[in-house]
């Protein structure tokens, strides 16, 4: 791990797995060496990465052994195909056989990737099914937040399967992005530039709030890898119990509840005010240890 | 709705009750009693109707664990045009609801449920993926509409030119609508023709079904999907 700050969000897939891991720990699998690409992108004269846009490995943090996945935001918006997907389905049934203390996805993506979208539809549900089996399995999966691309569509629901979402503040969860819902709908329904509105109702601060996440960290990729540490430390200790009917109908009410309580809501103020916050215009500006410490007096 | 129920069920096989867009009952289908859970009117799923899904299947799954009778199959039948698209929606968690249903349904699974689901209108991106594509089998009726998105709006976003995109969608089934590019890639597994015995097919998939995810398998023997199940397996052995 590199002792100077790195921004997680400005950093590539690459780099924030070698900040998040244990020196010299990491090994690829199915490396661009091998330059399993897309056919389909090629197809269409688009750019082609020789990684298909995402790095799946093997590593340890702090002598944890994880395996560890990481989007890259910046090809194609970290767009799910079918090679993409496939590697990440792998790597979710490696961990059947690996045993790890927790799988950890870092997700910075759009979701399904349009130019082969029919195969990025389908390798999301296989996905979703790999994550849950490896859960049942008593293997916890992590979700880390914090790229451009946020995580949504498919991603999005990827990423509230998970046992854990660590977000940072710039960290966006949702399933149809802003711009989607405004070229469909119109901006009076949600204007996309409106960048504090768009925070309000998907960013990193809202999602923790409304427990979306289950932890909030700051930018720098040391504060996600002291969370991940924290969080592995807990499942070594306690073995993952896979969810059941009991624990599928507690979420299930706090979903239902949560609806019919925000039956009318458009904006994540009342989020905020609702966790205890006074100042609501002064949440965004607030620190994260500030923020945690607050929602910490509430829960 | 009640032609699709007659056929599929038989007429007088079947107590569904139909509220909006979201509907829900039992049928008998090859002598045994199914759990009926569907959508209608090309219905965009918002969080209360995945939370009507999720409730149908966490119900059943409770009725049949206190009462000693073998896993009821759950059968979907699918009509949505997709998620719904709110800033309310995505405020509460759209995404979260849409995992909610997921978990119910992978629950379900580890019950001994079977889930089958039958497409009866349109299956359309994030909605499919809440509802119909995490069963253990998918089957499709004549009529059946599968995409993620119409080949005009992809070419404005892929700024891919149309008449491309329509010739390209002659040769491969990776991006362009149809039930039969599902089925080539593994996702759908039968399609069912007008002709078609559908009560007899039905009970015939819901005695054959499997709780294993083999569509990638599927797609790489029918030759739509060859590279999905080859890559997951280079992960694996690695």
């Amino acid at each position: 791990m590199s002792t100077k700050s790195v921004n997680y969000f400005e950093a590539s897939a690459r780099t924030r797995i070698f900040c998040l891991v244990d020196t010299d720990s990491f090994t690829e699998i199915c490396p661009p060496q091998l330059r399993h690409t897309s056919p389909h992108l090629a197809r269409l004269n688009a750019p082609v990465s020789f990684d298909d846009g995402v790095i799946v490995g093997r590593a340890t943090v702090v002598g944890h052994k994880v395996l560890i996945a990481s989007q890259e935001g910046k090809f194609n918006g970290g767009a799910v195909g079918e090679v993409h997907g496939a590697k990440l389905r792998g790597l979710m049934d490696k961990a059947l056989t690996e045993r790890p203390v927790a799988v950890l996805v870092l997700i910075d993506s759009g979701g399904v990737r349009l130019h082969e979208a029919n195969a990025g539809l389908i390798a999301i549900s296989e996905l979703m099914r790999a994550v849950l089996r490896t859960q049942a399995e008593g293997i916890p999966v992590f979700a880390l937040i914090g790229g451009s691309c946020g995580a949504f569509g498919g991603m999005g629901i990827v990423a509230r399967l998970c046992t854990e979402v660590v977000i940072s503040e710039q960290g966006r969860i949702g399933l149809s992005g802003p711009e989607v819902i405004e070229t469909v709908k119109g901006v009076d329904e949600f204007d996309s530039r409106d960048r504090a509105l768009v925070w309000r109702i998907t960013g990193g601060k809202v999602r923790r709030a409304m427990g979306d996440a289950t932890r909030l960290v700051d930018e720098d990729i040391g504060a996600f890898r002291s969370a991940t540490s924290e969080l592995l430390e807990k499942y070594a200790e306690n073995r993952l119990k896979p969810s059941d009917l009991a624990s599928l109908s507690v979420a299930h009410a706090r979903l239902a509840a949560r609806a019919q309580k925000y039956d009318t809501a458009r904006d994540g103020r009342i989020m905020f005010q609702d966790t205890g916050f006074t100042d609501l215009e002064g949440v965004a500006l607030m620190p994260i240890e500030d923020f945690n410490r607050q929602l910490g007096e509430v829960v | 709705m009640n032609m699709v129920f007659d056929r599929l069920f038989g007429s007088g096989q079947h107590n569904i009750g139909i509220d909006g867009d979201f509907f829900s009952g039992t049928a008998t289908v090859g002598g045994r009693e199914a759990v009926i859970i569907g959508t209608c009117n090309n219905a965009a799923i918002d969080s209360s109707l995945a939370i009507n899904v999720a409730d149908a299947i966490l119900r059943t799954v409770r009725e049949d664990s206190s009462i000693s009778r073998s896993p009821r199959t759950i059968l979907f039948l699918v009509d949505t045009q997709g998620q719904q698209l709110s800033r309310h929606d995505e405020l509460l968690g759209l995404n979260g609801y849409f995992a909610h249903v997921a978990h119910c349904c992978d629950l379900a699974r580890r019950r001994d449920h079977r889930l089958v689901t039958v497409i009866h209108g349109e299956a359309v991106s994030g909605g499919f993926l809440a509802f119909g594509l995490m069963a253990d089998r998918v089957y499709a009726l004549p009529d059946a509409q599968v995409r993620v998105m119409d080949l005009r709006a992809m070419s404005k976003v892929t700024k891919i030119p149309y008449d491309k995109l329509v010739v390209l969608a002659e040769e491969s089934p990776v991006f362009a609508p149809g039930a039969q590019n599902y089925w080539r890639m593994g996702a759908v597994d039968e399609l069912w023709s007008v002709d078609d015995d559908w009560n007899r097919c039905l009970a015939s998939a819901m005695i054959h079904t499997t709780a294993d995810d083999g569509r990638a398998c599927l797609g790489r023997e029918r030759g739509g999907r060859i590279l999905a199940a080859p890559i997951a397996e280079l992960i694996v052995s690695a």
